[in-house]
């Protein structure tokens, strides 16, 4: 659903921000934080990042939070009060200066959290987002969207996409109703436009491979010596599996004091050897080669054999901030 | 460089060793680990200024160990790492062969571990003047600001252990953070899991620490946690003088002596 075109100037985008913020949405964008441009919290248009490629960590926090509350309880002499947060207002929240690939991975999300076993509390955040991604003019050798189904300028997943076009003002591209209401409620800020010179302020990011043909050969690698090859130099942390706007594994975890206690859900990592141990001792992935496949596997084929959507949108984050330098397009181009 | 090559290749050669732990140039040409098991793929070694990962982490590695006896280039924070690995004994002389780089990136060969020490003797761990700024700055705070910083500092931490896995003295296989029952530390990110995590870190790490930087060059975040190990590497330079990995005397925390000079440890 594409719901129109539109062109807004610079001014009129701070202005723009201001009056999302105005109405109390909590606003999420790319700021500088020590050493990193990471996505958090913004009081000020003027806090955001002006020239960034991609933020360090990704955007998935705004409907998957590092740690959250599933329930809590508390052992009362009337007997067990449960607090469960999804009754609670969830707080409107705009994620601004996302970038394609970004929005992207939100479509993976939802189906992991939406399809087989609907998740309340990623479905509220999910249904108060909205998400206005900027399209990219530059790349790095580690981007690969045009792989994945995606693109520099790819609308899936954002509500507008504004593009810097070379006259410097911005084209809106609205995506969905909640992109068109945005427009409504700020109308004096756009003007109607043609997508006109989109293509030309574009980054231009090769294709590194084929999903499809990559799917097809995973169906046959199981046993490989490539495995353990391409990850010999991994060290086991998790911060391919953090950084990525995909990645939603979760561990349970019960935080109790006395009769009172709270159940969390923290993210979790396919490359901690703690992921798959068994209470029996035994580790059906014993090591980082198994591991490292069921990283891939479950990206490159059990998510798009299941739902026809790669559970990888080409953001590099994994490969540009692995402690070991490993790279996800050597062990993907080499299958 | 083919220096380093010509004795990689030749040690491969006579199998005097199975794999070579080196540096090379990945294929985004920026240098990563790479394990070199033919003596004609020693071409891929390089070392320069880039090559900052402390390869001594893959020496306790179960799946580098599976290759067989390790060559190890090793500039002089992986030479700090291997000397405080044998004085906790994770290895022992005839485990692995030293490819030692000095600081002018010449070729060293060493007979023993203790030679290692005693090179090691002439490189002393200094923490730069800019830390020494900063760790005094910290510690001038009044405990308010300074509780306030180090929450501040640590909040974006959703805790990846990218930190602990790429310290090659965090070898344990089981750590205290995975250790559910009873639950030490926190498994959540949150403000109390995070200050915890690190302090712990921080503290299991006191007096072993080489001040090789790590934890802090893995952090995806680029959260400076190695002010923690630095400030830490200070106090003890200060309260037991000569700081650095050393084979041959008894670790700065860890050992007793009962006729140590303090009386209260009697």
């Amino acid at each position: 659903m594409q719901t129109g075109n539109y062109s807004i100037n610079e001014p009129s985008m701070s202005k723009l921000f201001d009056n999302l913020a105005e109405k109390g949405k909590t606003m999420y964008a790319p700021k500088n934080r020590g050493e990193r441009i990471l996505f958090q919290k913004v009081e000020k248009f003027g806090e955001i990042a002006g020239d960034y490629l991609l933020t360090a960590n990704s955007a998935k926090e705004v409907v998957f939070p590092r740690y959250e509350k599933v329930f809590s309880y508390k052992k009362t002499q009337d007997g067990i009060l449960i607090n469960d947060p999804t009754g609670n207002p969830f707080s409107e929240v705009v994620l601004w200066g996302s970038r394609p690939c970004d929005a992207a991975a939100f479509i993976p999300m939802t189906n992991t959290f939406e399809k087989d076993y609907i998740d309340n509390l990623y479905v509220k955040r999910r249904k108060n987002l909205l998400v206005l991604s900027f399209s990219c003019n530059t790349c790095d050798e580690f981007c690969f969207c045009t792989s994945v189904n995606g693109g520099p300028g790819n609308t899936a997943g954002s509500d507008i996409l504004f593009t810097r076009l070379q006259t410097g003002d911005f084209l809106a591209e609205i995506i969905t109703e909640k992109g068109k209401k945005v427009v409504e409620e700020n109308s004096s800020l756009f003007e109607a436009s043609t997508a006109e010179g989109k293509e030309q302020s574009l980054a231009k990011v090769e294709p590194r491979f084929n999903q499809d043909e990559i799917q097809a050969k995973l169906q046959e690698l199981f046993e490989n010596p490539l495995w353990a090859e391409k990850s010999r130099a991994c060290l086991g942390c998790g911060t391919c599996a953090y950084i990525c706007p995909v990645c939603s594994c979760f561990d349970i975890q019960d935080e109790a004091h006395g009769s009172q206690g709270t159940r969390l859900r923290c993210w979790d990592s396919c490359g901690f050897s703690l992921f798959t141990l068994h209470t029996s001792g035994h580790n059906p992935r014993p090591d980082q080669g198994t591991r490292w496949r069921q990283r891939i596997l479950h990206k490159f084929r059990y998510m798009p054999d299941k739902s026809k959507i790669a559970g990888c949108v080409g953001c590099g984050r994994c490969s540009r901030s692995c402690p070991a330098g490993i790279n996800i397009l050597d062990t993907v181009t080499a299958l | 460089m083919n220096e380093l090559i010509k004795k990689a290749a030749s040690l491969l050669e006579a199998n005097e060793v199975q794999v070579v732990i080196g540096y090379g140039l990945g294929s985004a040409k920026r240098p990563q680990a790479i394990f070199v098991t033919t003596p004609a793929g020693c071409e891929q070694l390089i070392f320069d200024n880039r090559c900052i990962q402390n390869l001594a982490v893959y020496l306790t590695k179960q799946e580098i160990r599976k290759l067989g006896k390790p060559a190890i280039v090793a500039p002089l924070p992986v030479l700090r790492s291997i000397v405080q690995l044998v004085a906790e004994q994770q290895l022992t002389e005839g485990d692995l062969v030293v490819l030692g780089i000095d600081p002018d990136g010449k070729l060293l060969e060493f007979s023993s571990f203790k030679a290692i020490e005693s090179f090691l003797s002439d490189h002393k761990i200094v923490i730069e003047e800019k830390y020494l700024k900063k760790i005094e700055e910290i510690k001038n705070m009044p405990v308010g600001e300074r509780f306030a910083y180090w929450v501040e500092l640590l909040e974006p931490c959703f805790k990846c252990y990218a930190c602990r896995a790429a310290c090659p003295l965090c070898y344990c296989t089981r750590c205290t953070i995975e250790n559910n029952q009873p639950q030490w530390i926190p498994v959540a990110s949150h403000l109390q899991g995070n200050l915890e995590w690190h302090v712990m870190r921080a503290m299991h790490l006191a007096g072993r620490c080489t001040d090789c930087e790590a934890c802090y060059h893995a952090c995806p975040l680029g959260i400076p946690i190695h002010l923690l190990n630095k400030s830490l590497i200070q106090d003890l330079s200060e309260s037991f003088g000569d700081y650095g990995p050393k084979i041959s005397e008894p670790n700065m925390l860890s050992s007793f002596d009962p006729d140590d000079k303090e009386s209260f440890i009697r």
